[in-house]
C-alpha cells in the first residue's frame, strides 16, 4: 500500500527540484519550514518527530533543503515530511504538509474489529511495521 | 419639533414621524446594522417606507400607542438613517436601518430574526422586501458560540493541510440499502476522497433506517482509512422530527467514532444552535447543508440574501455550509458567492460592494466557517474551482465520483490527482487559470482515470445567467 497522508500523496514522489519549489513557495508566503520524521505513520500520531525547531529565521530555499536531505541522510527509512507554519493571526497553524521520504515497503494498516453488542464495532488501526517492533527497529 | 401629548394622541401616524427615521443618526459601534431592499408600493414615499420597516422591525405597531410612554421608546426605536436607490433598478431602495442591541436575546438567533425578518416581510406598503446584509457588532457576536470546531482546528484534526478537501454525496440520494450505501462510501474513500456524504433528505426511510446506515458506513470509513493511512469521514445526517431523535443519532454517531454528523438548514435556527453545543460537547465536526434556502434567497427583490444566512450561521455555530461553486449546476454569480466565502473565513470582512458585501465585519474571533461547493461539478474544472474558491474549502463531486466510467474508485482518484496537481502547479508559480487545462493532460498522461474522467466530462458545463447578482459594478479608474 502507499500511505497517503500529505498535500501531495497521490502523485508520483517529488524530486528535490520539486521539494525545493513547494518550500520556495511557503517561504514566499512567510511560513516557517520544519522537517519531521517518523517510523510510526498512524494516522492519529500528530507529533513526528522533529528534526531541529521549525526553522523561523531561515528564509532560503536551499538551507531548509539541506536540512531535508540531512533528514534524509540520517533516517533513511523512514516517513519524513516538509511543514510549512503561518504564524498570522486568524491560521497560526499548518498551512502546507507534505512528505519527502518514505520506506521503500509500506506494510500499512490492519484494522482491528472489536465486535460489541448490536451489532456495533470499535475499530482499531494497528500499523503492521510497528507491531511487535520498537521504535528505531522498524521499517528495516 | 411635536409636543409629547402631540406625539401619542390616539390615531395614525407616519412611521417617519414616529421616530424610525432620522438621517442624522450616527450607528453606535454596538448597534445591529440591517441594509434591506425595498421596494414600496406604487406612491408610498422610501423613506417612510424604510421608517414602517424600521418600525415594525421593532417597537411599532400600526397606530400610536400610549404604552410607550411607559418606556425608554426612543432607545429601543430602530432608525432608518440612509435610503439610497438600487443602481439601475427603479423603483427600488437600499434601506439602512440601525437596532439598539438592548433589542436583541444575547446568544439567539431565533431572537434576532424574529425581530429582524419577522413580521414585516408581509408588510402591505412595500411591494417586496429583502435583507441583503448586516453589520454585527463585536460586543454581540461575543455571546454566540460559534463553529464548534472551525477550519484550522478540523484541519489540524484531519492532518490534512495545503489543499481543499475533497467529498462526495452518495448517490442515488433515496433507495439505496444500507449495505450497498456504505458500498459506495467505501470506494470512494478508499480512492482518495477525504470525505462522503449523507445527502440532505437521507434521514430514516423505509429503504435504509439511520442505526443501519451509520452503521455499514463507520464499517466503509474504518476500512478505508486502514487502506490509505488516512483520517477519513462520512457526514452522518441527524436530521430527524424532534431533538430528542437528533441527539439519539448524534449519540450513536460518536459511539461508533465518526468524527463528523451533518444536519440540514430546515431544521430551524434553534435545533442548529443545540446541535452546535451538542457538537462543541463531543468534539465532532458539524456539517450544515443548506437545504430549503433557495426560496427565500434566489430572487433579488424578496427573501433574505444568503450571504445574511451565511453570517447567521457563523453565529449559530456550524463548522461546514454549502456557499456555491460559481461552476457548478446551482446559482452562484463569482461575485456574489466571493463575498459569502469572505463571510465564511475571514477574520476581518471588508465592505466591497462589487461582491455584495455593505459593511465591515469585525468577526471577533469567532472560528472560522468551511464552505463547501457542491453540484454539478467535475475535476475538468479543478483549475477554475481553485482560483475562484481558494484553499479552505470542501470540494464535492458527487456525480463526478460516482458517474466516473471506470467506477467509483477511479472517480475519488482522478479528482484528488487533478487536485494534487494542480495546487503543485499554482504553487510552483504556474498561471492555473490559464494553463488548468494543460495541467491536467500531462497528469492525465500517467493516471488513467483522470484520463477518462476528462473525456467524459470535458464539455459540461452550466452556463446560465445568474439571478442573485450584485448590484455595484466596477467603475473604471483612470490609474
Amino acid at each position: 500500500m502507499r500511505i497517503t497522508q500529505g498535500t501531495f500523496s497521490f502523485l508520483p514522489d517529488l524530486s528535490d527540484a520539486e521539494i525545493h519549489a513547494q518550500i520556495e513557495y511557503a517561504l514566499g508566503q512567510g511560513w516557517a519550514i520544519g522537517v519531521e520524521y517518523t517510523d510510526d505513520p498512524h494516522p492519529r500520531n500528530c507529533y513526528w518527530e522533529m528534526w531541529g525547531n521549525p526553522m523561523f529565521d531561515l528564509r532560503s530555499a536551499t538551507g531548509a533543503m539541506h536540512e531535508v536531505l540531512a533528514c534524509r541522510e540520517a533516517h533513511p527509512r523512514t516517513y519524513i515530511r516538509v511543514n510549512a507554519f503561518d504564524s498570522t493571526r486568524g491560521f497560526e497553524t499548518t498551512r502546507l504538509s507534505f512528505i519527502v521520504n518514505r520506506p521503500a515497503e509500506e506494510p500499512g494498516f490492519l484494522l482491528k474489529r472489536h465486535e460489541l453488542d448490536g451489532r456495533r464495532i470499535q475499530y482499531t488501526l494497528e500499523s503492521y511495521a510497528t507491531a511487535g517492533a520498537p521504535e528505531g527497529r522498524r521499517y528495516r | 419639533m411635536v409636543s409629547q401629548a402631540e406625539r401619542y394622541k390616539s390615531g395614525v401616524m407616519p412611521y417617519a414621524q414616529m421616530g424610525y427615521w432620522d438621517d442624522d443618526y450616527q450607528p453606535s459601534d454596538t448597534d445591529v446594522i440591517a441594509v434591506f431592499r425595498i421596494s414600496p408600493q406604487d406612491g408610498v414615499d422610501p423613506i417612510e417606507a424604510a421608517a414602517a420597516v424600521a418600525g415594525e422591525s421593532s417597537t411599532a405597531t400600526w397606530t400610536v400607542v400610549w404604552t410607550d410612554r411607559l418606556t425608554a421608546c426612543d432607545a429601543y426605536r430602530a432608525r432608518a438613517y440612509r435610503v439610497d436607490p438600487v443602481p439601475g433598478s427603479p423603483g427600488q431602495y437600499f434601506a439602512y436601518i440601525a437596532y439598539d442591541i438592548d433589542l436583541f436575546e444575547e446568544g439567539s438567533i431565533a431572537n434576532l430574526t424574529a425581530s429582524i425578518i419577522g413580521n414585516v416581510f408581509g408588510f402591505k406598503p412595500l411591494k417586496a422586501l429583502r435583507l441583503e446584509d448586516m453589520r454585527m457588532p463585536v460586543a454581540y457576536l461575543k455571546t454566540f458560540q460559534g463553529p464548534p470546531t472551525g477550519i484550522i482546528a478540523e484541519r489540524e484534526r484531519l492532518d490534512k493541510f495545503g489543499r481543499p478537501l475533497l467529498g462526495a454525496t452518495t448517490k442515488p440520494k433515496l433507495g439505496l440499502s444500507s449495505k450497498n450505501y456504505g458500498r459506495v462510501v467505501y470506494e470512494a474513500l478508499r480512492g482518495g476522497l477525504d470525505f462522503v456524504k449523507d445527502d440532505e433528505n437521507i434521514n430514516s426511510q423505509p429503504f435504509m433506517h439511520w442505526r443501519d446506515r451509520y452503521l455499514y458506513c463507520m464499517e466503509a470509513v474504518n476500512k478505508a482509512a486502514a487502506a490509505t493511512g488516512e483520517v477519513k469521514g462520512h457526514y452522518l445526517n441527524v436530521t430527524a422530527a424532534t431533538m430528542e431523535d437528533m441527539y439519539e443519532r448524534a449519540d450513536f454517531a460518536k459511539q461508533l467514532g465518526s468524527c463528523i454528523v451533518m444536519i440540514d438548514l430546515v431544521i430551524g435556527y434553534t435545533a442548529i444552535q443545540s446541535m452546535s453545543k451538542w457538537a462543541r460537547r463531543n468534539d465532532m465536526i458539524l456539517h450544515l447543508h443548506r437545504a430549503g434556502h433557495g426560496t427565500y434567497t434566489r430572487q433579488k427583490t424578496h427573501g433574505v440574501s444568503f450571504r445574511v444566512i451565511a453570517k447567521w450561521m457563523r453565529m449559530a455555530g456550524v463548522d461546514h455550509i454549502h456557499a456555491g461553486t460559481v461552476v457548478g449546476k446551482l446559482e452562484g454569480d463569482p461575485n456574489v458567492i466571493k463575498g459569502i466565502y469572505s463571510i465564511c473565513r475571514d477574520s476581518f470582512t471588508y465592505k466591497n460592494l462589487e461582491h455584495g458585501v455593505f459593511f465591515d465585519q469585525d468577526w471577533a474571533g469567532l472560528r472560522k466557517l468551511m464552505p463547501v461547493a457542491s453540484g454539478g461539478i467535475h475535476a475538468g474544472q479543478m483549475h477554475q474551482l481553485i482560483s475562484y474558491l481558494g484553499e479552505d474549502v470542501v470540494l464535492q463531486f458527487g456525480g463526478g465520483t460516482i458517474g466516473h466510467p471506470q467506477g467509483i474508485q477511479a472517480g475519488a482518484t482522478a479528482n484528488r490527482v487533478a487536485l494534487e496537481a494542480m495546487i503543485k502547479a499554482r504553487n510552483e508559480g504556474r498561471d492555473i487559470w490559464q494553463e488548468g487545462p494543460q495541467i491536467l493532460e500531462q497528469a492525465a498522461q500517467w493516471c488513467s482515470p483522470l484520463r477518462a474522467a476528462l473525456q467524459t466530462w470535458k464539455d459540461v458545463a452550466f452556463n446560465y445567467q445568474s439571478t442573485d447578482t450584485a448590484d455595484f459594478v466596477p467603475t473604471a479608474t483612470t490609474a
